[in-house]
């Protein structure tokens, strides 16, 4: 599938630490990127995963730690010198300069023949679909060509690794969700191990072979996008990707139970002191005749029903007084059996989203 | 004329007739602003032996006893030799410590720029004090030198000011982009920053000439014997012998400043159509 992934090189990561003052912007981040990998760095502002892309990048000194691009240790190497490409969140763009122009810097200063550096930027521009757009002044273009010369300037000199940082952050929804499936494609394309900064949590599950969580400087969770939302590893992971609701559950022995009752659950709960039980409002059900055989089955009181168009969304109190979400279809006839505000009702969970996490907070 | 009192002036409503005495205030202090420098004009094309408003009869004799005084043109050639060095020496200066008050990250980057531009905040007397006692010590007193970098003190602050304001308009990470994509840093700089502030380049140098060419009280101290500068010998000039060779004078060094003075407009329009 990959047509250059010998070309690729994988990253190491090995105990990078940077503080500024006493706050640790990174704390002993390790991190391991295949060759040919897209991996995600994914957080809150200020959790650390845009000074981890700029010592990838060179552009931050760390306080200690190493970083290796293959066999080649970097971490003292300046930035013009590391042979990657990057795209920032402002694109980045030369102004003074045309679309060709900015396409052609780093092959300028790569010293190629004047005949070969119009070829490869025309071929750049074709394969991030901008052919004949050479001539253009950057102040002329959209949001989204900006973001595509920034892309062709970054791959035109076929780096090994290249580096995003929030690179779709300006652009508007509809633009950002086809772009999101075009830079996927492109990666499939070109091969090169990719770190891509964002804190859209479904841009990550989107494009991500791998994420990264991170949060206070530190990587909380390192797994594909279906292993991170399925088994969310504490709950601030399970918090940030994807809307949950955290039940307290007590494990004696193998059961775990909420509120007295055995919980069903096929995934083994975490070997952690506390625990707690992640609902996720598209996992539970509605139930219109009562509790279910083979479930756990949860009584509560309808709060609020939300119609959204595509889905409606029920808040309902919990007899413990918890307040969670459900997200249901609206497909043929559960919209008329909505329930109305304070009607009493059933919830389920099927044994095989009832998934049990570190219940400690992160 | 009338339709026009009434077209609104603002987006707020407000018309041109409601302003009207704001027009006028305005067109009263720029009267008052100019005139003086103007009425020199006239006088410098007057025949008499002394200064006269309105001259009786004209002549254009004391521009021709000013070029050809070998006095004068020495001060004037002095003049220009200093503000062109200054130029160049302050333009680079500046612009560097400009750039390296915005890219760096230090905690003492605001003091730092305090300490730059008190040149501009001190009384020009006491720069020129302190000047001549130090250059009296070290021996560069009255020399081109001595003169250029004190000159070159007063100039920098403009320069930082200029280059500074530039900077903050300027998205920085295009220089990372630049040295992402394999430009060393001082290249980064050359290819794509400075061709990005080079308006405010030219502004700064135009101010720096400006700032040397019409500086008397430094000159008045540190400048003489053989480096004697065109204001310092028009300042003196006034004190001994009032004759109309310093009209004619003043009047070429206005049209001088004004000349550059539109240049650096020009400049300064330029960079701001491009924002």
């Amino acid at each position: 599938m990959r047509s250059q992934d010998s070309d690729a090189l994988p990253i190491s990561i090995r105990g990078v630490t940077k503080t500024y003052g006493a706050v640790h912007a990174l704390d002993d981040v390790s991190l391991e990127v295949k060759s040919g990998e897209f991996i995600t760095l994914l957080g809150p502002s200020g959790s650390g995963k845009t000074t981890l892309l700029m010592v990838i990048a060179g552009f931050t000194r760390p306080d200690c730690g190493s970083l290796k691009f293959g066999e080649r240790e970097v971490i003292r190497t300046p930035p013009h010198l590391r042979d990657l490409g990057m795209t920032f969140q402002s694109y980045a763009l030369f102004p003074h300069m045309s679309v060709a122009g900015n396409v052609a810097y780093p092959l300028k200063l790569r010293k190629l023949q004047k005949a070969e550096i119009a070829e490869r930027v025309e071929k750049a521009l074709e394969t991030v679909q901008l052919g004949g757009y050479g001539d253009r002044r950057i102040t002329q273009l959209s949001g989204g060509q900006k973001q595509r010369v920034a892309l062709a300037r970054s791959i035109v000199f076929e780096p090994r690794i290249l580096l995003m940082d929030e690179p779709l952050s300006a652009l508007d929804k509809k633009l950002r969700d086809q772009m999101q499936i075009e830079l996927r494609h492109l990666h499939e394309k070109l091969g090169m191990t990719t770190v891509y900064v964002t804190h859209d949590q479904r841009e990550a599950l989107t494009m991500s072979d791998r994420i990264a969580v991170v949060n206070k400087g530190r990587i909380m969770q390192l797994a594909s996008p279906r292993e991170l939302y399925e088994r969310p590893a504490n709950r601030f992971v399970a918090d940030f990707i994807g809307d949950s609701t955290f039940l307290p559950v007590e494990r004696s022995g193998e059961q775990v139970s909420y509120g007295g009752m055995p919980l069903k659950f096929v995934q083994a709960p975490p070997d952690t002191p506390t625990l707690a039980l992640m609902v996720r409002p598209e996992r539970i059900v509605l139930s219109s005749e009562g509790p279910r055989e083979g479930a756990n089955n949860f009584a509560a009181t309808a709060v609020e029903v939300v119609y959204q168009g595509d889905s409606y969304l029920l808040h309902a109190r919990l007899d413990d007084g918890t307040l969670i979400a459900l997200r249901g279809g609206v497909r043929g006839a559960s919209l008329s059996a909505l329930p109305n505000v304070g009607d009493k009702v059933t919830l389920t969970l099927a044994p095989e989203d009832t998934v049990l996490i570190d219940g400690s907070e992160a | 004329m009338f339709a026009w009192l009434k077209k609104p002036a603002s987006e707020t409503q407000i018309t041109h007739g409601q302003r009207l005495w704001l027009y006028v205030l305005a067109v009263i202090i720029m009267v008052l602003l100019v005139t003086p420098t103007l009425i020199v004009i006239p006088m410098s094309f007057s025949d008499s032996q002394y200064l006269e408003f309105p001259p009786r009869v004209w002549s254009l004799r004391w521009y021709e006893h000013y070029l050809s005084s070998p006095e004068w043109m020495l001060a004037t050639w002095t003049s220009l030799k200093t503000a062109f060095l200054t130029m160049l020496v302050a333009t680079p200066a500046g612009v560097l410590a400009a750039y390296g008050l915005h890219a760096s990250q230090v905690r003492f980057v605001r003091a730092a720029f305090l300490f730059l531009i008190t040149p501009m905040m001190v009384p020009l007397v006491l720069v020129a004090i302190g000047v001549f006692y130090v250059y009296a010590q070290i021996g560069i007193l009255y020399t081109l030198f001595g003169l250029v970098l004190a000159h070159s003190i007063l100039a920098l602050p403009l320069v930082v000011i200029v280059i500074g304001s530039a900077l903050k308009s300027y998205d920085m990470s295009q220089e990372n982009a630049a040295r992402s994509l394999g430009a060393p840093r001082w290249k980064a700089f050359v290819t794509i920053t400075l061709p990005q502030i080079r308006f405010a380049v030219v502004t700064a140098a135009l101010l720096s000439f400006l700032t040397s060419f019409d500086e008397v009280v430094v000159a008045m101290f540190v400048s003489g014997g053989d480096n004697p500068t065109l204001t310092r010998n028009m300042f003196n000039a006034l004190r001994d012998q009032i004759d109309p060779t310093i009209a004619a004078i003043s009047t070429i060094m206005i049209c001088v400043t004004t000349f550059l003075m539109v240049l650096a407009q020009i400049f300064g329009q330029q960079r701001a159509a491009k924002d």
